[in-house]
């Protein structure tokens, strides 16, 4: 069984167990690894994709689930040398230590910058993703940079 | 994946060297790998840790791990200031584990000086060696352009990347490398810039990788994908120092994709741990999935072995009756007479502080690439060890270590967790046995399950005051799981050694002082865990100093203060030392408290907590406002951290790793604990185990001490004082003293009491 959907802008068709994670799909199968596994229960926020251009836990999602959907990674979100707004911010804010979990924190910014672009302090508290090195100060700042600087691209 | 041959080493090489300093396989990115090579091809090296390119580029190699701690930016800074170029010129790649012959007993040496990261030893270690590195290479460069203008190196100057005559002609460092590589260098080392001088120590600078980081370029170990390699899962025996009854492995066997199961012995019974730490089912497959359910599928009945009635309850049961009774395990430090001082003392204050196991839990799980083949061996692994990654591939293997290569991914963080190589441990075995390339993958439980956890201790704290408030006597009674548990390096009878360093505050400080350790049996491996001893011990011992304040009317910044004396150098003997100065301590807890106030009044259910210690040679202090309210409801309301790790190598950074400490030492002290039931672990996942997140981490006001002293590490020292400000704080609002920790749901029970 063969199954179908929209990976970074490109059609995808996969003949492989339509139970296997989306995120093992993509770093197994696709080599994208810029997706990454924390916790396998959705608990964390490493693998955060987006699904229809919301965020998604790609390690709790089966790919039957993707079948006929969009599906962007982080290697979808900057063109060529030209980095997303969020990207630079996180630049210039220079957010990331250890690094693992800052493209899952990415990609949930970047879906709720697209929702509500101007978030308050309590709507960017209400992301989830965890940052073992705590990074969160910086990353708060990062997400108001990015809101300035029209990060809703 | 089809069945690709390995590649052989040098096809390894070529793909490992790449701009993002990190493996990218052809397979993925083959355009830039390619063009990284070709770039590579023309740059000219000046000793081993620098590259010149024609165009000016220089790339430096970061020789230590990076786990998050900022040293492939810091160590390559102090390279580069020396050095004297532009830091926009630099690029910076990992170097691989660098082991080279040596005439000595041990057969060989480091080829780019120690290569680790713990105990906060990066920045101190490498800031003679890789000034010096850049200071030599400097000097080659400056002859080189002296050789070609007939003149004398001493009338020459450098900035930015050129050498410059004094008649303003200049030389860039690019026209220079072919001939300076060329040249012999001196034997004396190359004078040093003073502090004054730098250009590039001191200034704020952004995380090298940053943007591979942000577009998802950035390599981890569980990013290595090599073809023809085989993707291993583990199924471990959850009972600590079990074995396997029995196991069928039929339907694992049928899953698609699953190639070999493997069975694996954990260490011999009350053995060293020097490789893998348990018994284990492994399931090799084509990929992570199949591996997984092929573990699924395994049908496996464990032998218990013999900690499978350990239980937290019975540790805590240990811990009382220990404290209750008068045996000592090791009385580590006797100062006067303690108990003439408590008779005579006008109050004696005690107190009884509980510190759970906690697990490391780094963002990215254990996980390594591992290719055994006759006479060598190839390992990609996120370590902060690869010395002993090698050590570890050798006893497993016997190939010798010179042809065992050990390739250091960025890593997921560390927090000590991969200070041990018991993953790469059983990589290689599995490879070995398998005669398969192997990627071995750990999944999030597996992780939290098999950790080496921060010891668990109860602490007895008694003081002794006299009508002046003077503190006369102190007690400090740990009963503790020493972190050296089956430590081929450490003797029994040193056991204590990991959990009291005997010159800890306030040693010395104290006429009458007595530190003892009292040994808990348990079944639980233990390992450093961030800021090892430290992490509990300041949160025991500032919390302490805080009850004895309240107990007889004192301010506790005051109490501090006296204690700490006139602003004095004590000799330090543990790590960290040799030199403990009480009047850095005292400016840093200063700073805190004037940030926020001390003394201020707050409105009722506020409070004002502060905190101050020494570890690795680094000074830190916090202060933190809190509010509780009526429903036991915590807030953070403002958080002051002050750090004085003599000259700052990267503010930026060094920022960000107290930031770092602060918040996962709150964390740590709000949330979590792992626990003991039937002799394993309790705690599955994050779910069990809530690191905080972002709504309740609070920003982190940094405050940096300006010094021109010899750096200390930073990764470590944001950490301690953390937890017992918190918790100061926590009293002030409430009158509720947090002995126990995690604090969970504590407010919330006293508040519902009233």
């Amino acid at each position: 069984m063969s199954l179908e959907f929209q990976l970074n802008g490109k059609t995808v068709r996969t003949e492989v167990d339509p139970e296997m994670p989306l995120l093992w799909y993509l770093r197994d199968h696709a080599h994208l690894t810029g997706t990454k596994y924390g916790c396998g229960v959705g608990a964390c926020g490493a693998c955060t994709v987006h699904l229809d251009g919301a965020a998604a836990r790609s390690c709790t999602l089966p790919l039957r689930a993707v079948a006929g959907h969009r599906i962007t990674t982080i290697e979808g979100i900057s063109q060529g040398d030209r980095l997303h707004p969020v990207q630079a911010a996180w630049i210039a804010e220079d957010v990331p230590q250890c690094g693992y979990c800052q493209v899952g924190q990415i990609m949930a910014t970047i879906a709720l910058l697209k929702q509500n672009p101007n978030p308050t302090d309590a709507d960017i508290a209400s992301l989830t993703n965890l940052c073992r090195c705590g990074t969160y100060p910086r990353i708060r700042k990062a997400i108001r940079r990015a809101a300035a600087t029209g990060g809703t691209r | 994946m089809t069945a690709t041959p390995t590649l052989d080493r040098r096809g390894f090489l070529a793909i490992s060297a790449t701009a993002a300093g990190g493996l990218l396989l052809t397979r993925v990115v083959p355009a830039s790998a390619a063009s990284a090579m070709a770039e590579a091809a023309d740059s000219i090296p000046i000793g081993v840790f620098i590259r010149i390119e024609p165009n000016d580029r220089v790339t430096i190699g970061a020789r230590d791990p990076e786990i998050g701690q900022g040293v492939k930016t810091s160590l390559p800074m102090l390279i580069a200031e020396e050095l004297d170029v532009a830091w926009s010129q630099v690029s910076v790649t990992q170097l691989p584990l660098g082991l080279e012959k040596d005439s000595g007993p041990m057969g060989l040496r480091w080829k780019y000086g120690p290569q680790g990261a713990g105990g906060s030893t990066s920045v101190p270690e490498s800031w003679d060696d890789l000034r010096q590195a850049g200071a030599d290479a400097r000097r080659l460069l400056v002859r080189a352009a002296a050789a070609r203008w007939k003149t004398d190196p001493d009338r020459l100057s450098t900035k930015a990347g050129q050498v410059i005559h004094p008649d303003g002609r200049k030389l860039r460092y690019g026209e220079l490398a072919a001939a300076a590589a060329k040249l012999t260098p001196e034997s004396k080392p190359a004078p040093l810039k003073s502090p004054d001088q730098f250009t590039i120590i001191g200034t704020p600078t952004r995380v090298i990788d940053a943007r591979e980081i942000v577009t998802g370029r950035a390599q981890y170990g569980i990013d290595t994908y090599v073809p023809g390699a085989l993707t291993a899962v583990i199924a471990r025996c959850p009972y600590f120092d079990g074995t396997i009854e029995r196991y069928d492995d039929s339907k694992a066997l049928k899953v698609p994709g699953v190639r070999q199961v493997l069975t694996m012995d954990g260490p011999a019974l009350g053995a060293p741990l020097t490789a893998n730490l348990a018994a284990g089912v492994a399931v090799l497959a084509d990929d992570t999935w199949s591996a997984l359910k092929g573990r699924e599928a395994l049908e496996i009945v464990w032998k218990q072995g013999p900690h499978a009635a350990e239980s937290s309850a019975d540790l805590d049961g240990q811990c009382e009756r220990l404290l209750a009774g008068t045996q000592v395990t090791k009385r580590a430090r006797d100062d006067g007479d303690l108990d003439a001082a408590l008779k005579s003392a006008a109050k004696v204050v005690t107190a009884t502080y509980r510190v759970p196991f906690v697990s490391h839990a780094p963002m990215e799980p254990q996980n390594c690439f591992a290719d055994v083949r006759p006479g060598r061996v190839s390992i990609i692994a996120p370590t902060q060890q690869p010395g002993s990654a090698s050590r570890v591939a050798n006893a497993i293997t016997g190939v010798d270590r010179l042809q065992i290569d050990v390739r250091m991914t960025r890593v997921g963080g560390g927090f000590g967790r991969r200070l041990s190589n018991d993953y790469v441990a059983e990589a290689v075995l599995l490879s070995k046995r398998s005669g398969k390339p192997i990627k071995l993958v750990w999944t999030r439980e597996d992780d939290m399950a098999h950790d080496w956890y921060r010891p668990f201790g109860h602490h007895q704290l008694t003081a002794g005051v006299d009508a002046s408030g003077t503190v006369t006597g102190w007690s400090h009674r740990l009963a503790s799981a020493s972190k050296y548990y089956r430590r081929s390096d450490v003797e029994p009878q040193d056991l204590w050694t990991s959990e009291i360093y005997p010159d800890d505050f306030p040693a010395a400080l104290i006429p009458n002082l007595r530190y003892d350790w009292l040994a808990v049996e348990s079944g639980m491996i233990r390992g450093s865990w961030r800021a090892p001893a430290h992490n509990a011990n300041a949160f025991v011992v500032e919390s302490f100093v805080d009850e004895v304040a309240h107990a007889t009317g004192q301010n506790p910044l005051d109490l501090r203060l006296k204690l700490l004396g006139e602003a004095r150098e004590l000799k330090y003997g543990q790590h960290g030392g040799p030199i403990f100065d009480t009047g850095r301590l005292k400016n840093v807890l200063q700073i805190a408290a004037d940030r926020i106030g001390w003394p201020r009044l707050v409105e009722p259910g506020h409070g004002i907590g502060l905190a101050c210690h020494f570890t690795f040679g680094g000074y830190a202090a916090h202060a933190m406002e809190v509010s509780v309210d009526q429903a036991g409801e915590l807030k953070i309301l403002r958080c002051i951290c002050a750090v004085d790790v003599g000259q700052p190598v990267n503010p930026l950074g060094l920022e960000a790793q107290m930031m770092s400490g602060t918040i996962d030492g709150i964390s740590t002290a709000l949330n979590l604990e792992i626990t003991v039931k039937d002799g394993q672990v309790v705690e599955k996942n994050f779910p069990d185990y809530p690191l905080l997140q972002n709504a309740q981490a609070p920003d982190v006001e940094v405050h940096i001490v300006r010094s021109t002293k010899t750096p200390s590490g930073a990764g470590e020292i944001g950490l301690p004082t953390a937890a017992p400000a918190l918790c100061n704080a926590i009293f002030a609002a409430t009158g509720v003293r947090i002995r126990r920790l995690p604090i969970r749901t504590q407010l919330k029970e006293a508040g519902a009491r009233g």
